[in-house]
């Protein structure tokens, strides 16, 4: 296979991969604006995460931030896809900033709140496909 | 054509994310839970089942389904006993406990706060609890701790030990959830003021003095109207 159509195929599937955390992160987003994770009710380690301070920024979910980034690695990809350079170099950019705040939301859960939800976990694990689909992609001439 | 054919599935899939995403919003904001006339809880005659504190003839009632083990009513605990303060007469607090099945010693707490209630400690225990709930909530064993708090609050300890197992005791904590469920309550904390439950995204200090004193203005215009 050749080194182009393997990054048409590369970053198809990272659109693709985008967008299922785009939908996760919608419902998280809604979940935190409806107030539903400012109580107890689903599994008790969601809601621990959920409703800590740490799931907001200046008031607004850290989820619509997610959203927003996930949106954002899915045009990219799509774009790139299509041929677009710039978005070529965009895309990795994005992927890396996901990352490096998906591992501090980790550690987060793991040495602050002693807690884990299922949903953070679900979105971390999309975050490092992302991530690897970065690192195999060929490099653009 | 193929040159615009990504601005398109980009827009698209921003327009599908908004429009689900308020479809889903509209749909989770269910209208907010009420009590009816006969449903609602005086305080007044039957006292023993029903824990109030505050004026039992007071115009706003703030009933609380509540769950020890549960860090959001935790958080709510000292909120509520300012506004309890700050309102004085005016506002008389009842709690019922609707322990989650999540939470693994919530239903034990519950025993434990109704058992001290049977020493006429409950409210006491019931601080307690909420103040303790990070250590209670981690422990294996939690009966010596709450057999502890007992002791910590002048309880007949022995009393206590027999109580918290009692049928008595367990009575009461059914019929606090089953008032629950009849309610329709599902998530705690759920707060009523009056008959009508605050919605979730008001349960924080502010929200709560809003709701309390939109309640006590619609009494006063009711008064006035008489």
């Amino acid at each position: 296979m050749t080194a182009p159509r393997l990054r048409i195929i590369l970053y198809t599937v990272a659109a693709l991969i985008s967008l299922v955390g785009l939908a996760e992160a919608t419902y998280l987003t809604v979940l935190s604006l409806t107030g539903e994770t400012a109580v107890c009710g689903g599994s008790p380690d969601c809601f621990k995460v959920l409703g800590s301070v740490y799931a907001k920024l200046a008031g607004v979910p850290v989820a619509l931030f997610g959203a927003l980034a996930y949106f954002s690695a899915f045009s990219f990809a799509t774009f790139a896809a299509f041929g677009y350079e710039r978005a070529q170099k965009f895309f990795p950019v994005t992927v890396w900033i996901m990352f490096c705040v998906t591992l501090w939301l980790l550690f987060v859960q793991a040495f602050l709140l002693h807690a884990f939800c299922r949903y953070c976990l679900f979105s971390a694990a999309i975050i490092f496909l992302l991530a690897a689909i970065v690192v195999i992609s060929p490099r653009a001439e | 054509m193929k040159r615009y054919l990504p601005f398109g599935i980009v827009a698209v899939v921003a327009l599908l994310a908004l429009g689900s995403g308020a479809m889903l919003y509209r749909a989770k904001r269910l209208p907010p839970l009420r009590i009816s006339k006969d449903q609602i809880a005086s305080g007044k005659e039957n006292a023993t089942s029903v824990h109030v504190r505050g004026n039992p003839k007071a115009q706003t009632t703030l009933e609380e389904f509540g769950d020890f083990e549960c860090p959001p009513c935790g958080k709510l605990a000292d909120p509520l006993k300012e506004l309890e303060r700050d309102y004085g007469d005016g506002l008389r607090m009842v709690f019922h406990h609707f322990p989650l099945i999540t939470h693994r010693h919530a239903k034990e707490a519950a025993s434990a706060a109704e058992a001290a209630g049977l020493q006429g400690r409950f409210w006491e225990m019931h601080d307690l609890l909420y103040k303790e709930q990070g250590v209670w909530s981690r422990a294996a064993n939690v009966r010596v701790l709450f057999n502890a708090y007992a002791g910590m609050l002048g309880l007949n300890v022995e009393r206590f030990k027999k109580d918290i197992d009692s049928e008595e005791v367990k009575t009461r904590v059914a019929a606090d959830e089953k008032r629950g469920n009849t309610l329709g309550v599902t998530n705690t904390p759920t707060i009523f003021i009056n008959d009508t439950a605050v919605p979730p995204t008001s349960l924080n200090p502010l929200g709560l003095r809003g709701a309390i004193n939109d309640a006590v203005n619609n009494a006063r215009q009711k008064d006035k109207a008489k």
